[in-house]
């Protein structure tokens, strides 16, 4: 155990927790004069808290008597964060000075949310990670309301927190569980159970790790436990719903992984049985619901439930191919996601509010730099080369077949294979259909500018991905 | 009769499963969160009773932080259900409907 009580091994969320506070005063004493003042405070924030993360890369260990690791891992779970953070920020001033909500709690609780997800990457006590998950659910539930003059946004924070906290109850009761039997609630030493039991899932460890993974599932929207996810996404403000479908799901992940990623541990055939089935089914409910809609918004929140399926086919694959593959598809799902919806956001203006598909129409000739990123966007999220979405899933897919998981790789292909109907959907929408005369699109700087930036990131990483590969295997290698 | 570890953990288990049970079956949102509350309890009382049984005191700190966490989350319920009467003058979860697939 290191015993320090080394500030600065958590810098970046003291960065985002100080920053939160000084949103909210310069919201109340400029707020008047200057609009946007905490808008722009909030990016020089995550900016600040951007460099300090790159520039202090984690080399291993941990701080605060065990309580958080300084590792390669958390330290690029955090740049993901901050990165899709950064990116939400910088497009949401259009929606929410349209809407008539643009106040600077907004900017107050992103920071929040993303204090929360850095503590749920760096935890080393399930006590962190259970005080990160929270900060962060809280945080979101507020944020999925945040329009609270619209039914649809009420409705989708309701639902959203009742069934957030009934699965709390379920993590909870996990750990409790998990702290009966061990004696401890250091990952560390739960994991040295792990492996010196003879019988790892005996006695209290079994059903506790099984509440544990409930509670998690929850938060990826893996199906059976994804009924939530598509009434939110849909309900939120769009902005809010890039972030949500993004960002947390990263910080489950990364928090699935510190928990149950045990090399050299077995399980055992159950436990694998479970997520199995857990993947495949996640990967084609999401599928064939994505098929059948015909809102934008509906389809990518339906499509980022299959997603957590291929995840969840690195998650059991388990090899350091499999972890590296995850890191870097998370990172990447953040540019894809968070650009396919600033897209639907600003062509949703022509239309009736409703994120049809038809808004897409003649957006190919009206707007083709934003018919190109779209494009890019849909395209990656299909998993067609050289964009990054393709390198994401080969290496996910290969590391299962390294692992002997052919079936269920073949079903994952299948699945992408019918992925491409409703991602070609929108483009075909695009380019072929002659709609009725929408509206030109309005300007929105920052909303292009989000686009931009999410496209070129998608074709860097797919033409180069070896080097962020080599950063997310290194952090797999630091969680060993 | 001594009270054991495994009193405590059954009596854990059951409260927890009532507060499931209100969950489900209720259609009020306050009640709903009632229940939760009963969840979130259920377990603290699980983790006093290991925290007692290892004689260790993380159980007992693990209680206090759910215990703030539970504080916040009903916070935030109770206003998100404030917001929520007054589009619907109701806070039955039946008439929650806007969204669906």
């Amino acid at each position: 155990m290191n015993y320090d009580y080394n500030l600065s091994a958590i810098a970046v969320p003291l960065i985002l927790a100080a920053g939160s506070v000084l949103v909210l005063l310069t919201d109340v004493l400029l707020g008047k004069k200057a609009k946007d003042s905490a808008y722009q405070t909030t990016l020089t924030i995550l900016a600040l808290a951007g460099v300090f993360c790159f520039t202090r890369w984690g080399t291993g260990g941990s701080a605060f008597f065990g309580q958080v690791y300084t590792d390669g891992f958390t330290s690029f779970f955090n740049l993901a964060f901050l990165t899709v953070g950064f990116l939400v920020v910088l497009n949401s001033p259009n929606y929410l000075i349209r809407n008539g909500i643009d106040h600077g709690e907004y900017y107050m609780l992103i920071l929040l949310a993303l204090l929360g997800m850095t503590f749920m990457a760096s935890a080393g006590d399930l006590l962190i990670f259970f005080l990160g998950l929270e900060t962060m659910s809280i945080c979101l539930y507020v944020l999925a309301g945040f329009h609270k003059s619209r039914a649809k946004s009420n409705e989708s924070s309701l639902k959203y927190l009742l069934l957030g906290a009934f699965f709390t109850g379920f993590l909870l009761y996990g750990m409790a569980l998990v702290y009966g039997q061990v004696g401890s609630t250091n990952l560390a030493e739960i994991s040295n159970y792990l492996a010196e039991a003879a019988n790892p899932l005996g006695g209290y460890m079994g059903i506790g790790l099984a509440l544990l993974l409930i509670g998690l599932t929850f938060k990826m929207a893996v199906v059976p436990f994804h009924f939530w996810s598509p009434d939110v996404y849909d309900g939120a403000p769009t902005p809010v719903t890039a972030f949500m479908s993004t960002a947390p799901k990263a910080a489950a992940f990364a928090a699935a992984l510190r928990i149950f990623y045990h090399p050299g541990i077995e399980l055992g055939i159950p436990w694998e049985n479970v997520l199995w089935v857990l993947a495949v089914l996640t990967m084609t409910v999401g599928n064939f619901a994505a098929l059948a809609q015909t809102s934008v918004k509906r389809m990518l929140a339906y499509s980022s439930i299959t997603h957590a399926g291929y995840l969840l086919v690195g998650f059991l694959a388990s090899n350091e191919l499999g972890a590296s593959g995850m890191l870097f598809y998370l990172f990447m799902y953040g540019f894809m996601n968070v650009g396919a919806f600033t897209i639907a956001y600003l062509v949703n203006r022509r239309g009736k509010g409703n994120y049809n598909l038809s808004d897409f129409a003649q957006l190919g000739t009206k707007s083709p730099m934003l018919a190109a990123l779209m494009s890019i966007f849909m395209l990656s999220l299909t998993g067609i080369p050289p964009l990054a979405g393709f390198f994401g899933k080969l290496y996910i897919f290969s590391a299962a077949v390294q692992e002997g998981y052919v079936w269920l790789v073949v079903i994952a292909v299948l699945n992408s294979a019918i992925s491409v109907f409703y991602y070609l959907r929108v483009m075909v929408m695009m380019y072929m259909r002659e709609g009725e005369d929408l509206a030109d699109l309005e300007k929105a700087p920052t909303v292009a500018i989000t686009a931009v930036i999410c496209g070129l990131a998608i074709l860097i990483f797919g033409l180069f991905p070896s080097p962020l590969l080599d950063l997310a295997r290194a952090s797999i290698i630091a969680l060993l | 009769m001594i009270i054991s570890l495994n009193h405590y953990l059954v009596l854990g288990a059951f409260l927890f499963c009532i507060g499931v049970a209100g969950v489900l079956t209720r259609k009020n949102a306050i009640i709903i969160l009632a229940s939760v509350e009963l969840m979130l309890n259920a377990v603290n009382l699980t983790f006093i009773a290991f925290a007692r049984h290892w004689g260790d005191a993380t159980g007992q700190i693990f209680v206090f932080f759910s215990m703030v966490v539970a504080a916040a989350e009903v916070a935030v319920g109770l206003a998100i259900i404030v917001v929520l009467f007054r589009h619907k003058e109701s806070i039955n979860i039946d008439e929650v409907n806007l969204l669906k697939w």
